[in-house]
């Protein structure tokens, strides 16, 4: 399919595709066998420029936008979306101050990321809030010039590893999620530590942790934006980022399926190679078709969303909800054409299914992806009356 | 500051290469192409050279026209510039004419400080481009370098990958050096030096800019014509055997002896 890219997206596509086929495939099973955190392939990527795809180029970014990065990410999930997510997770921790940070904030920050020296990571889950992210309980507490933070953030994708962090925490406990603010914290930071490595069902290649702030006492020019609009900050980091989560879906199908496929053309059976039989065909095609469908809406809507509409939380929750389900689904069908091989770790295909998982879990279950689709829609029905 | 030149090739991908009838050598058009393999290893070698001493890295090419590919292809790797040599004179250049066109050219540059190239080209194989262009250039040429480094100013240290281990020379700049793939990891090309690479204008320069008479280049400045070019004859057929060193060496000793008395 031409999706009518223009010369210089399609010179982005063919860079990462090149990274995830050369640098990233042949040592993929490695890093999933050995929870290898891919140190190597992000500096790959930084001198590919790509670690500064979205960030402005006054900060030594490229500038690009949604659907720019959305290419970067469906061809590097191609290859890993262990490595994909480490990498994703990196400009989750950088929207924030993309969209609220002081001229002096982003200065501090963003050069870093866009060079690849740093690793971003964005800090919003707790023990007792997932998707319940306003039962959130860290606390900020203003003292003088510095705001002191305690608390405990969970599950956090490149914990240990990045050097920000932006840690959503409560300025004011007494107002709930509307006293919740943002705030960047540095590794070197007092009081911040991390926990164990989290042990994963997939996407291994990324390290998750659990990050501890006890009494981390940071200076008060450190809050995005202002006090109070942490929630609001939440919510439009995660928009933004969920036609990416949707990308990486559809990389991830994008190479099951040509996993598959190729197999299916070696594979012989009953005398014939089994893309032969008609019930391989057809799973074969259901898995195309959904791809190419899934893949059609992450563009239109990081199309849409670099236009720059005021709101535009229900195509991008659309934008996650179907390409992550039809990963699942597909990866799951990559395995039965498979058969016995695609059960086996020497082949790649069960890795993907195991990676898939996440993506109908994390940047928001794909029930909370229904729940604020369902809202947007009561919304548009009751002004319709 | 170091002045780095490197010099490529740029080869076809394919292994199904076509021959010219006239010229005997390889016909490049409506092929694939790429930069020859090991010529990445001398740019990346360049490069790092630069990133670590301060320098500029330019890249040349001697070819048709659309060996500014490979030019630019190198250019998206952060080389700062290129330089085409390209001239229907050029043509049908045996080791010796590529060698001479490349030296005036780096004369026209105004010199170098240090020359890599890659060992050999994939299509020819011949490894002589390199040591020629030192001779004709009379500097010092170092093969085969799986390690550069800089003792002193003025002087590099290369140690040379030999088939049975290595040995080290030190050299006084300016001078050559062919690398082998050990050398290093050759880079990710970098999208902003391919942007910039797109729209970089590449001087093409041809027999009256280098200066050359027609005679000394291409074809007719050949010492040597390529007669015929063929697929090395197929090795005889080949068997494994396995089992027991004193059955083998048993089974090996009486075919010998069938073989010769078929010998006669």
């Amino acid at each position: 399919m031409d999706y009518l890219l223009t010369e210089e997206q399609r010179m982005l596509q063919d860079l990462a595709r090149e990274i995830a086929q050369e640098r990233i495939k042949p040592i993929r099973a490695q890093l999933d066998e050995e929870e290898i955190f891919p140190t190597e392939i992000i500096k790959d990527l930084a001198q590919a420029d790509l670690c500064g795809t979205i960030i402005p180029e006054e900060y030594g970014g490229l500038g690009l936008g949604t659907l720019e990065n959305c290419l970067v990410l469906e061809a590097l999930a191609m290859g890993c979306v262990g490595v994909a997510t480490t990498y994703a997770a990196s400009f989750l921790g950088a929207y924030p101050l993309l969209m609220y940070g002081t001229e002096a904030q982003k200065s501090r920050y963003l050069p870093a990321i866009a060079k690849g020296e740093a690793l971003a990571a964005f800090a919003l889950t707790e023990p007792q809030a997932g998707s319940d992210a306003g039962a959130i309980a860290a606390t900020a507490v203003k003292d003088g010039d510095f705001y002191v933070l305690n608390g405990n953030k969970q599950w956090i994708t490149n914990a240990g590893e990045a050097e920000f962090y932006t840690v959503i925490a409560l300025t004011d406990k007494s107002k709930g999620v509307r006293g919740a603010s943002a705030l960047m914290v540095e590794k070197s930071d007092p009081g911040i530590s991390f926990g164990k490595k989290e042990q994963k069902m997939g996407i291994r290649a990324s390290v998750t942790r659990e990050v501890v702030l006890e009494d981390c006492r940071i200076p008060k020019e450190r809050l995005l934006g202002k006090e109070g609009l942490g929630f609001i900050i939440t919510m439009k980091t995660l928009d933004l980022a969920r036609p990416g989560a949707g990308s990486l879906a559809v990389g991830l199908a994008q190479e099951a399926l040509d996993e598959a496929a190729a197999f299916a053309k070696e594979r012989q059976q009953f005398g014939a190679p089994i893309f032969s039989f008609q019930a391989v065909q057809h799973l074969l095609a259901d898995m195309a078709t959904k791809i190419e469908a899934a893949r059609a809406l992450v563009y239109a809507v990081a199309r849409y969303i670099d236009t720059k509409p005021k709101d535009y939380s229900k195509v991008a929750a659309m934008a996650k909800l179907f390409p992550t389900d039809m990963a699942m689904g597909v990866t799951v069908d990559a395995v039965q054409v498979m058969g016995g091989h695609g059960y086996m770790r020497e082949y790649p295909v069960e890795k993907m299914m195991r990676d898939a998982k996440i993506l109908q879990i994390y940047e928001g279950t794909n029930q909370i992806m229904r729940n604020i689709i369902g809202l947007a829609l009561n919304k548009e029905y009751s002004k319709k009356k | 500051m170091l002045k780095i030149v490197v010099c490529i090739k740029q080869v076809p991908e394919t292994q199904d290469v076509r021959l010219d009838p006239v010229t005997h050598t390889l016909k490049r058009e409506g092929i694939k192409s790429i930069i020859n393999p090991f010529d990445l290893y001398a740019l990346e070698e360049g490069l790092r050279v630069k990133d670590a001493k301060g320098g500029t890295v330019t890249v040349i090419t001697m070819g048709p026209p659309q060996a500014e590919e490979a030019l630019r292809e190198a250019l998206g790797f952060g080389a700062d510039g290129a330089v085409l040599l390209s001239d229907r004179a050029f043509a049908g250049a045996d080791t010796w004419a590529t060698a001479l066109t490349l030296a005036k050219a780096i004369e026209k540059l105004g010199g170098a400080d240090l020359i890599f190239t890659g060992k050999q080209a994939i299509d020819g194989d011949t490894a002589q481009v390199g040591p020629m262009l030192a001779a004709i250039m009379n500097i010092p040429f170092a093969s085969w370098a799986r390690k550069v480094s800089f003792p002193a100013a003025g002087k590099v240290e290369v140690e040379r990958l030999l088939d049975h281990g290595y040995d080290a020379v030190e050299v006084e700049l300016p001078a050559l050096i062919s690398v082998v793939k050990e050398i290093n990891e050759p880079r990710v090309p970098s999208f902003k030096a391919k942007l910039r690479a797109k729209k970089e204008a590449i001087p093409v320069w041809g027999l009256g800019d280098l200066g050359l008479p027609a005679e000394a280049v291409g074809l007719a400045g050949s010492f040597t014509q390529v007669v015929k070019v063929f697929p090395p004859p197929a090795r005889g057929q080949s068997e494994t055997w396995e089992g027991a060193a004193p059955d083998l060496a048993a089974r090996l000793w009486q075919r010998l002896q069938e073989r010769s008395k078929a010998a006669g």
